[in-house]
């Protein structure tokens, strides 16, 4: 083992202490969902109770979230994809630009975009109560994330090389973008597509305007629970969000490293 | 480029074009036209910044932001280094805990500040425990700008780390063999080196902090910073024409930062959000 210098064990311990502060209130809310009586302590016993409770009554919301973050997947891969293959090709101040006024939904906040929605489709009324009005948002806003993590690929194994090689060989479109252009990019769909759920997993900031009390989502049940109800219970509602992101973030993490490494 | 591309290109991105057209540009420029049809006309457009409780609530607002930015910079800066520079055991977990509030949105960030500083937190427990006075500290400016810097957190971490690792160690090495102290080090060579990267999060975390909702909304309607004023003139005032004025000015404030700071480093910045 190699002598640390002290400074070496300072750093340590303010990264240590900063990791700290943010485990500590997964950890205590993980423990408040599974507790009797958190108010009691730990010695009230633990319990599953406060968990399958919010599963039963708000198991809608967890599942139009499920839904809506599944379709919201399929909308940016067929969306998304092609429009990085014209960004990636075109490659001229005209595609910057486009790829600049795309960022633009996650740029403005969230509750500019949905006041935008509502202004203009607010009185369309099947559609402002539909799940499919929550899509539109968070397609708006998760494209870009798909869009970036596409094209970053392509530019970092020069797709064009690649593309110009089946073309010399007599290759169709078609048979281009299926068998060369989709499988080398597989890395960067994959990241963008975890990304992806991730994000409408967790929207809030949009979707708690457009939601109507018909289309209530993971995030806004889980808004609704903090203010109304128990800490058992809004913790018990936090962990069943942890069981749904975490592994979404750890794959994400690993995608990032297959990028990395291939 | 071949013709035949041309007219496969417009195909491919004809879709996207048209739903960005319909779902985002006309209804962006629809609000645009509401922030001016109230009884102030466009002049709402300005009172953001000439009306008293609306230039407090920006006010609040810029200052909390960059508040937020410049206390998420020096920890992640001084971790994210840290991490960088040297292997341990343990590391990876230590990494693994630093990134896993990443993925947390708004609402969830303010639940985390009640389980520390709520009525029924942590902190206050402990306090009561310790000198019989219970500071609850979540449901105020400072809950939010402990939840901003709790949020901001893992994604700076993530940017330091990653110009860190890119960063050459000789560098550093040779100004410690002319005899340049570790502060030195650090203040004339890791900074100077970093400083794109520290630029670049720091306009992620500033305009998060402006526009973020989620979290303030968790801890208190009572807290005065511009997105919660926008949703309370739009629920309870019904007073949408200055809801979407005010969701403008906030809007370009966010959109700038973030111009500005890819203008300023390049264009490698956008891959940081």
């Amino acid at each position: 083992m190699m002598r640390r210098s002290k400074n070496f064990w300072l750093l340590l311990a303010f990264t240590a202490s900063v990791s700290i502060f943010l485990i500590l209130p997964v950890v205590l809310s993980v423990l408040a969902g599974l507790t009797k009586d958190y108010f009691v302590g730990l010695s009230s016993g633990l319990t599953l109770d406060w968990v399958i409770k919010v599963w039963t009554e708000y198991q809608r919301s967890i599942l139009l979230s499920v839904g809506i973050a599944l379709a919201c997947l399929v909308c940016s891969l067929l969306l998304g994809v092609p429009a990085a293959y014209v960004l990636f090709k075109r490659n001229s101040g005209w595609s910057r630009a486009a790829e600049e006024l795309m960022m633009m939904p996650v740029a403005l906040p969230g509750i500019a975009t949905a006041l935008a929605l509502i202004a203009t489709y607010g009185a369309v009324g099947e559609f402002r109560t539909h799940w499919t009005f929550i899509l539109v948002g968070h397609v708006l806003f998760t494209l870009p994330f798909m869009v970036r993590s596409v094209l970053a690929v392509m530019h970092s194994i020069e797709l064009n090389v690649l593309e110009e090689g089946a073309r010399s060989l007599g290759a169709s479109f078609t048979q281009r973008f299926f068998s060369v252009t989709l499988p080398n990019c597989a890395p960067g769909i994959l990241a963008g597509s975890l990304m992806v759920l991730t994000l409408s997993m967790g929207e809030f900031n949009m979707t708690l305007l457009l939601h109507t009390p018909f289309t209530q989502t993971l995030p806004v049940g889980l808004a609704d629970a903090y203010a109304s109800l128990r800490i058992e219970v809004a913790s018990a509602y936090t962990v069943i969000f942890f069981l749904i992101i975490v592994p979404l973030l750890i794959a994400m993490q690993a995608a990032k490293r297959l990028t990395r490494t291939s | 480029m071949l013709r035949k591309d041309n007219k496969l290109h417009l195909l491919l991105i004809a879709p996207v074009a048209i739903s960005f057209l319909a779902f985002f540009l006309i209804p962006l420029a629809r609000l645009f036209l509401i922030g001016g049809s109230g009884e102030n006309g466009w002049l709402a457009y300005l009172s953001a910044f000439t009306e008293p409780r609306y230039i407090e609530s920006m006010l609040t607002t810029l200052l909390l932001s960059t508040l937020v930015t410049a206390v998420t910079l020096a920890i992640s800066g001084v971790a994210g280094v840290f991490l960088a520079r040297n292997q341990f055991k343990g590391h990876a977990a230590l990494t693994a805990m630093l990134t896993l509030p990443l993925a947390f949105p708004g609402v969830v960030i303010g639940f985390m500040i009640i389980m520390l500083g709520g009525r029924q937190g942590l902190v206050p427990t402990v306090t009561d425990w310790i000198s019989g006075e219970r500071i609850v500290f979540a449901y105020s400016l400072v809950g939010l700008f402990i939840g901003y810097v709790y949020f901001s957190i893992p994604r700076t971490i993530l940017t330091v780390m990653a110009a860190a690792e890119k960063l050459d160690p000789r560098l550093e090495e040779a100004a410690r063999s002319l005899g340049a102290k570790p502060l030195q080090v650090v203040a004339h060579v890791v900074v100077p080196a970093l400083y794109p990267a520290f630029l670049a999060a720091g306009a992620i975390c500033f305009a998060t902090a402006m526009g973020a909702f989620g979290t303030a909304f968790t801890l208190a309607t009572k807290i005065n910073v511009l997105p919660m004023v926008i949703y309370t003139e739009f629920t309870m005032q019904a007073n949408i024409a200055m809801a979407a004025a005010l969701s403008f000015v906030l809007g370009l404030i966010t959109w700038l930062a973030l111009a500005l700071a890819r203008s300023l480093t390049g264009a490698g910045v956008a891959a940081a959000a």
